[in-house]
């Protein structure tokens, strides 16, 4: 079910919105507006929808619209046009009550620069949505130590934000949007502002803890490589416009404009593609009944020193080598499965690279890429890797 | 020009101004007089209080208050310069000028913070109260300080009023500049988890504009030090009345004294308030 529904929505910035709105309507750009106007195109147009349980990220340089567009979501700006309806309801048009009510229950916000309140201790900071809502201080107490554990800050409750590191500061931020269990986390860049190992690390553990809460996620950021690991979806924004939306991997593999194109250029590949986009199809395998010679004979062919063997549904059952195939061989062995070995690395579909890269440095065999039930789907070899690294586009290898 | 200046008839501003007061104090002289009586009352409860107390005890409260709040050097300033007014023999007048300020820095608070807030909050509040805080700021004090009489008497009522008039201004300003000086993005935090205004304003705003604010009364209070001679000359006793004998005597070394007394309440009276806000804009750096 679509948690978050956005349709059509505008925001224009000034005192007169309605002859910009009219001319954007005519297709005019945001440029031209300006200049006719004096008015500033925030957000135009529009539409997607979010689903429960779901990792959507809006990405865009700065000035693209995603701020603007994530404040529309809760109403800490108007729309100009256009429709949001936040689990069934719809946001446009609610009383200011309605509005307080829905920020309270549903949505909690998390902000790049912390935006932790000085003159109140971790424990404060993180209850302050409980305590707006009028909660009894010592279920708000309980509460907000859940959460405060579950960002891995137990024990500082009692600090001040002053005494916090920029990674700790922003777990606060974390447990204080956690604490009120609201469904929808809208998190504005939050990352952004912290050193590079410090991201990663707070990344991994926003990934953990969406793991084990399911909430609906909507990140804004301007780092591909961080939308990529967050966002199960990813919208890219230009100019207040949605240029391109999808899996990460297809805007990563057909870019839909020069200028996507141009954004991804420079991403990290290892970690935006997954076994699923780099695998080679698995041509030659073996089955157990098929005799060492035919196999020896795959090998010289293809000039491997290995060959995967399955079973005939194609489930795998391992590997073996020409070495020990001709030791068979010589001994007059008719069938493989005493040679067979099951150590070889696999990998699932959707195990990024990133994760393969040292066990393909280490590996003697190439990596099978297996489906849940075991089937063997296809075979990493270090070429189809590199190549996927360079950032070679898929070839039709089906 | 100067002859086509003068064509255009004078504006009677001062006859207005005299028809203005007149009807003014005939329509509301009683009601003024009531809440001057009432005011008084309450002043003078202050000053028996302030007066009645051991000095020794006054100066020590005076003094650990002073440790608890800033230090132990500003504590033993405090306890030596009250000492010393002591000695002179300014003891009571000093007294009597304490609970003057006191009242009429309550009196600013009580009524300047609100307006503060409400001229952060209100763009036409803040263009209606902005050029009467002007207006209080840089009209001489003489020119308010004589219409009081006829509405409040002589006495400390007029005095404390014209302070209020003259030091009220900042903590006005200091509370809107305090308020509009909140981060953005905590602003956006509070509105996002759905506080109401009054939440807003009490557990966002204020506290942050906790050190702003004390710094307008700091000032307040050192403003209406600096009134208590000018409000003597309207009947206020203390130390301003000292002065003012001093002045009219020609007795340099009375004057001087009393002076010296002044300077060494608004010492302590700065030091301590001045603190106040510090401490908190030390938490504000991050």
């Amino acid at each position: 079910m679509a948690i978050i529904k956005v349709e059509h929505l505008t925001k224009i910035y000034g005192s007169d919105t309605e002859k910009a709105l009219r001319l954007l309507n005519q297709g005019m750009d945001n440029e031209s507006i300006k200049k006719q106007t004096k008015q500033v195109v925030g957000i135009r147009d529009v539409s997607f929808q979010v689903e429960q349980g779901e990792s959507f990220v809006i990405m865009g340089l700065s000035g693209s619209g995603k701020s603007t567009l994530l404040r529309c979501l809760n109403g800490l700006i108007n729309a100009t046009a256009g429709k949001i309806i936040i689990d069934g309801q719809e946001l446009t048009g609610m009383s200011s009550r309605q509005l307080e009510e829905l920020r309270r229950k549903k949505m909690g916000m998390v902000f790049q620069r912390f935006a932790l309140l000085p003159h109140r201790t971790v424990l404060g900071n993180v209850g302050y949505g409980l305590e707006i809502q009028g909660i009894a201080r010592d279920q708000r107490d309980q509460q907000s130590l859940q959460a405060i554990e579950m960002v891995g800050l137990k024990g500082w409750e009692d600090s001040y934000p002053a005494n916090l590191s920029g990674g700790m500061q922003q777990r606060v931020g974390i447990a204080r949007a956690l604490a009120t269990d609201p469904d929808i986390l809208l998190m504005d860049e939050p990352f952004s502002a912290l050193d590079p190992l410090i991201r990663q690390e707070m990344q991994d553990e926003l990934l953990e803890i969406q793991n084990k809460l399911q909430k609906t996620i909507v990140f804004i950021t301007h780092d591909l490589d961080e939308a990529l690991k967050i966002g199960e979806r990813i919208a890219l924004m230009k100019d207040g416009k949605i240029v391109q939306m999808g899996q990460p991997e297809d805007i990563l593999l057909s870019p839909a404009s020069e200028y996507v194109a141009r954004f991804v250029e420079n991403v990290n590949y290892s970690r935006a593609l997954t076994a699923s986009s780099v695998m080679v199809k698995a041509r030659n395998v073996v089955h157990p009944k098929d005799g060492p010679m035919t196999a020896l004979h795959i090998m010289e062919r293809f000039g491997m020193s290995s060959l995967f063997v399955t079973d005939r549904l194609g489930k795998l059952l391992g590997y073996i080598n020409a070495d020990d195939a001709s030791e068979i061989v010589k001994q007059g062995i008719r069938q493989l499965d005493t040679i067979i070995k099951n150590d070889a690395p696999v990998a699932y579909p959707d195990t990024p690279l990133y994760d393969l890269l040292e066990v393909l440095a280490h590996t003697k065999v190439p990596v099978a890429v297996i489906d849940e039930s075991n089937n063997l789907k296809g075979v990493l070899v270090r070429g189809s890797v590199i190549a996927g690294l360079a950032g070679e586009r898929r070839e039709s290898n089906e | 020009m100067s002859s086509m200046m003068d064509r255009i008839p004078s504006i009677p501003l001062a006859r207005w101004t005299d028809q203005a007061i007149d009807y003014l104090q005939v329509e509301w002289g009683d009601s003024t007089q009531a809440f001057a009586t009432g005011m008084e009352e309450l002043i003078k409860g202050l000053q028996g209080f302030l007066i009645n107390m051991p000095p020794e005890l006054l100066i020590i409260v005076f003094g650990l208050l002073a440790w608890w709040l800033v230090n132990k050097k500003t504590a033993l300033f405090t306890i030596i310069g009250l000492m010393f007014i002591y000695n002179i023999g300014l003891w009571k007048v000093s007294m009597d000028t304490l609970a003057l300020v006191i009242g009429a820095v309550a009196l600013c608070m009580i009524i300047g913070i609100p307006l503060g807030i409400l001229a952060a909050k209100n763009t036409t509040a803040h263009r209606i109260i902005s050029p009467v805080l002007d207006f209080m700021q840089t009209l001489p004090a003489f020119v308010y300080l004589l219409p009081a009489i006829p509405f409040f008497g002589l006495g400390v009522v007029p005095a404390i009023l014209t302070t209020i008039v003259f030091a009220m201004p900042p903590v006005i300003r200091l509370t809107d500049l305090g308020l509009k000086q909140v981060p953005e993005e905590l602003v956006e935090l509070g509105k996002s988890f759905g506080s109401t205004f009054l939440q807003m304003l009490f557990k966002i705003e204020l506290p942050l504009a906790r050190a702003s604010i004390l710094a307008g009364i700091n000032q307040c209070i050192m403003l209406s030090l600096s009134m208590v001679v000018v409000a003597a000359m309207i009947g206020a006793k203390g130390l301003g009345g000292v002065v003012w004998t001093a002045i009219q005597q020609l007795k340099m070394g009375m004057g001087f004294e009393a002076g010296v007394a002044i300077v060494i309440l608004a010492i302590i009276l700065d030091r301590i308030t001045q603190n106040l806000g510090k401490t908190t804009r030390r938490e504000n750096d991050i």
